[in-house]
């Protein structure tokens, strides 16, 4: 069954290659992907893990198995990749390049997600790195060419540094099942833990191994963006909460400072960067850079005390809402793009007046990333505020976590003046040459948007129906 | 029937088809794809379990074993010479306008039979346990190259690319022999199985010994194409006819690595001798790396790029060799036999097709012709060491290896940046293929052969990339 979740979208891809109608195969492969994920979720007891030895020695299982965060993120990968599908436009005549591509993407994020063995989990990482290489080469948009070299040897050469923290982490057992993770001797837990924040962070664009980022997003077409900074991005996260801290707990601890430092670096340098920037698909690229901060900051109360039971549901739900927000962005940056034919900040204006469907669910997706109470990145953000205060009590001094938390609250008000701006400065005041004439989004153009936006809407109200499943 | 016949029969078989080919007219090329057909048998032979009632004879025990390890480097060098003979009945056109000018292919008749003789010797040197056997069957095959390298005799790159391959080789030789010299001085004896006792009860001369393995890892290094004996290697390659370039690569290095392990194995596991022997490799190891990753970076010519990209995979192999994982070794071969001949038959095709090696002539591919493109990119992927393609998990045992056995950080360094580079120029391939536009958009027809073997090779890479267990099988482990 689980195995499904993977050969789905992966099958249908090669479908494509094939000759199969494109987009029709990959709505219907990412929909029948959403009911076998619903089936699996709702029903743990009757779809048993997967596992196939490939190698006896050392022993290594192509093995897959829903853990608590990982049906999280396999709910995430499955509703961004639906919207995926339904967003952007496909280049006439490269429709099998670019619907295969975002299936192939999507098959490698879920497997990864579902993986319960370090190699696999390692390598279904790298099944999208090809397919983005080509996708952002061939099919991307401005420094398409130089954005796509600095993606893939960013991620090649983070991974590979990965390949190292992770051999190592599995030596002393020599076996790769997650199950028989355990703490490595302290000796080398500094190292390992280094290497691995490293590896993860450089794929999750961590301050300062973050310069790919950007320039990808903005460049890429809109599936890939929206895979990769919505699902592909979280695989970092997601390995150091199941890996990092598992196997060096001291480690983490030891390198405490040096997270929280490097993650202010995301929230508040980024953050200005992000202020500065003049183009809407630059900006966004820029904002889910920053927000992995917040992220970061819920790994470090996590790493300097594993007993807080407040971190790992933030990071979690943090990176569920993200995914979410940011996809639906990039989705509807896209349709800002097909509406007016620019996404120069400057030369847009008063387009609410034209589409003020797209302009609501911009608002709305907007207001998502900065942290309006009522949606899912709130409920993230505040647990995650919390989780750096979880271990504190008044009168005590602050420590690394609690200081940083202070100063990371700042980013808050900087997501809200690059939000808000970008807001005003596009869809409202008066028309401009580039708004004059657009029309507003079409009904087939909202699908993907309202999926995302329901999304967001019922999680920030009730995030316990995500959380619900870190007990799986 | 024994054992050690197989490699009669294969030689035998070379001797009658040379003479075959000598007294028929008519189109030479079907001489190759005999030659593949007989070699297919002997293949299939290979397969088979070794029949208990006849053991190799007692004369013939000391230089020769038939065990698994064995048979799995004969099944590599049969697979490719079948592959080259293949690839060369598609790179007929070439042949023959470099041998007769174009007129016909009446020069071209021995081009399909003396693989067969390179592939006896191959065959030979993995069951060879002594310096002499080893010796004689390595000749046997560098004399064979000698030839086919420069069999394109119009041809000047052809011509200077023989020359070299010639007098480096004939020095190599001679490094090899003054080598055995040192060392059966040392130790008394050519037989490389009473090694380990011998070593064990110390009656050796140490230093005698050390410098005759030196000079060994000379001549070896000459075969896998390691620094500091590597500047033939990119001018060789490009200039040798492209079936040639993919033998040399392929089999030639295999050949190289399990002679180098038979040789080295019972001195990396002495105590006396290990930390040398292991460290040079490992510094030889660093510098292959350095040299092929660096030097591949520029390349704007395919043949001489997948030159350099073998230099550098012979550096990872070095590691593995080092750190006695000798079944990572052989595994990383097996599939390197199946990425390597993948890039060749495309570029064989593109040879004879648009007249070039270089990368400008790939621009396009993917538009002209979509399996082409395809299983190049599946390749290069391979190559470059991407998950879930063959080629992954070559590297991935090397890695595990060297980090169990705790290998100093700056050679992991260069491996890991080397790595990353690799991703580079391999991707630079794809990046012709599919993001630059052909300056002539007619799509390119691909013969029935190439066509087969490519979508086998593909789909071994990929299958294996998720399920390597059957190279380990073949491996009896």
């Amino acid at each position: 069954m689980l195995l499904a979740l993977i050969l789905i979208p992966f099958l249908a891809a090669i479908g494509i290659l094939g000759g199969l109608p494109a987009r029709l195969t990959a709505v219907i492969a990412s929909l029948a992907n959403i009911l076998v994920a619903t089936y699996a979720l709702s029903c743990p007891a009757c779809c048993d893990g997967f596992s196939l030895q490939v190698l006896a020695d050392p022993k290594i299982n192509l093995s897959l198995g829903i853990t608590g965060i990982s049906a999280i993120m396999l709910i995430l990968s499955v509703i961004v990749t639906l919207a995926a599908v339904y967003s952007g436009k496909c280049p006439e005549g490269r429709e099998k390049l670019w619907f295969s591509s975002t299936l192939f993407i999507a098959a490698g994020a879920i497997g990864a997600f579902l993986s319960t063995d370090v190699f696999f989990f390692y390598a279904f990482h790298e099944l999208a790195l090809i397919p983005t290489f080509l996708m952002i080469g061939i099919l991307g948009r401005g420094e398409r060419k130089e954005a796509a070299w600095k993606i893939t040897i960013y991620l090649a050469f983070g991974s590979i540094i990965l390949l190292a923290g992770l051999l190592m982490a599995t030596m002393h057992t020599g076996s790769f099942a997650f199950s028989d993770l355990a703490a490595i001797p302290a000796s080398e837990q500094n190292t390992v833990a280094l290497l691995l924040i490293i590896g993860f962070g450089t794929l999750v664009s961590l301050f300062p191994l973050h310069s790919w980022a950007a320039p990808a997003y903005a460049s890429a077409p809109t599936p890939v963006a929206m895979l990769h900074a919505g699902v592909m991005k979280k695989f970092g996260l997601y390995g150091l909460l199941v890996i990092g801290m598992k196997v060096a707990p001291e480690g983490m601890l030891y390198w405490l400072p040096w997270i929280c430092v490097l993650l202010l670096g995301n929230i508040i340098w980024v953050g200005l960067v992000t202020i500065n920037q003049k183009r809407l698909d630059l900006m966004l690229g820029n904002s889910s850079v920053m927000h992995m901060g917040y992220i970061f900051l819920a790994i470090a109360a996590l790493a300097a005390n594993p007993a807080n039971s407040i971190a790992e549901p933030a990071a979690i739900l943090l990176m569920f809402a993200h995914g979410i927000s940011i996809a639906l962005l990039f989705s509807l940056t896209s349709l800002v793009e097909q509406k007016t034919g620019t996404l120069e900040i400057s030369q847009l204006g008063g387009l609410a007046k034209k589409a003020p469907a797209l302009a609501f669910l911009f608002g709305l997706a907007g207001m998502a990333s900065i942290g309006l109470p009522g949606l899912a990145n709130f409920a993230g953000e505040v647990m995650v505020f919390f989780a750096g205060f979880a271990d504190w009590t008044p009168g005590e001094s602050m420590g690394w976590v609690q200081i940083t938390t202070i100063i990371a609250l700042w980013g808050v008000v900087i997501s809200a003046v690059y939000m808000l701006r970008a807001f005003r400065n596009t869809f409202q005041g008066p028309l401009v040459k580039a708004t004059e004439n657009a029309a507003d989004i079409h009904y087939c153009e909202k699908i993907p948007a309202y999926i995302l936006a329901a999304t967001l809407l019922v999680v920030g109200i009730y995030p316990k129906i995500i959380l619900q499943f870190l007990s799986l | 029937m024994q054992p050690h016949f197989i490699e009669f029969i294969t030689v035998g078989f070379g001797l009658i088809l040379l003479m075959f080919e000598a007294f028929t007219k008519g189109n030479k090329s079907q001489i190759g794809l005999l030659a593949a057909t007989g070699l297919t048998v002997i293949l299939a032979m290979l397969f088979c379990p070794a029949p208990s009632c006849c053991p190799v004879p007692e004369w013939m025990e000391r230089f020769y074993s038939d065990d698994q390890t064995a048979r799995f480097y004969k099944i590599i060098a049969v697979t490719s010479t079948i592959l080259v003979l293949l690839m060369s009945v598609d790179f007929s056109k070439v042949l023959s306008k470099f041998t007769t000018g174009g007129e016909d292919d009446s020069a071209t008749g021995e081009f399909y039979c003396l693989p067969i003789f390179a592939c006896a010797g191959l065959m030979w040197m993995a069951s060879a346990t002594d310096l002499v056997s080893i010796f004689v069957s390595l000749e046997l095959v560098t004399i064979s190259f000698y030839v086919m390298v420069a069999f394109m005799r119009r041809n000047v790159g052809s011509l200077e690319a023989g020359v070299k391959y010639l007098i480096l080789g004939a020095l190599s030789t001679g490094f090899l022999v003054y080598g055995i010299a040192w060392i059966y001085g040392a130790m008394g004896t050519t037989d490389i199985t009473l090694y380990n006792s011998i070593l064990e009860s110390g009656a050796y001369h140490l230093n005698y010994l050390l410098f005759g393995i030196a000079l060994i890892l000379l001549a070896l290094g000459f075969k896998v194409g390691a620094v500091p004996m590597q500047l033939w290697i990119a001018d060789v390659y490009q200039g040798a006819p492209t079936p040639i370039t993919a033998f040399l690569s392929v089999a030639s290095k295999a050949a190289g690595f399990l002679v180098l392990m038979t040789i080295l194995s019972p001195f990396l596991a002495a105590d006396a001798t290990s930390s040398t022997v292991s460290s040079i490799l490992l510094i030889m190891a660093g510098a292959t790396l350095l040299y092929g990753n660096l030097a591949a970076i520029s390349q704007n010519n395919f043949k001489r790029l997948l030159a350099y990209s073998s230099i550098a995979h012979a550096g990872f192999l070095l590691i593995g060799v080092a750190t006695q994982d000798y079944n990572a070794v052989s595994f990383y071969l097996g599939t390197y036999l199946l990425m390597t001949f993948a890039a060749f038959f495309v570029l064989a095709l593109i040879r004879s097709e648009e007249d070039s090696d270089e990368l400008e002539a790939f621009d396009g591919l993917g538009k002209r012709n979509p399996l082409l493109a395809f299983a190049l990119t599946i390749a290069m992927a391979a190559l470059a060491g991407i998950p879930l393609t063959a080629g992954f998990w070559g590297k991935f045992l090397i890695f595990k290896s060297a980090i169990a056995n705790d290998i100093s950080w700056w050679l992991l360094s260069i491996a890991f940046v080397s790595v990353a580079a690799g991703f580079y120029y391999y991707l630079k391939v794809v990046k012709a293929m599919y993001w630059n536009t052909a300056k002539d958009n007619t799509s390119i027809t691909v013969p029935v052969i190439t066509k087969v073997v490519l979508i086998l090779l593909t789909a071994a890479i990929l299958i294996l990339g998720i399920y390597p267990q059957p190279i380990f099988s073949l491996l009896g482990q």
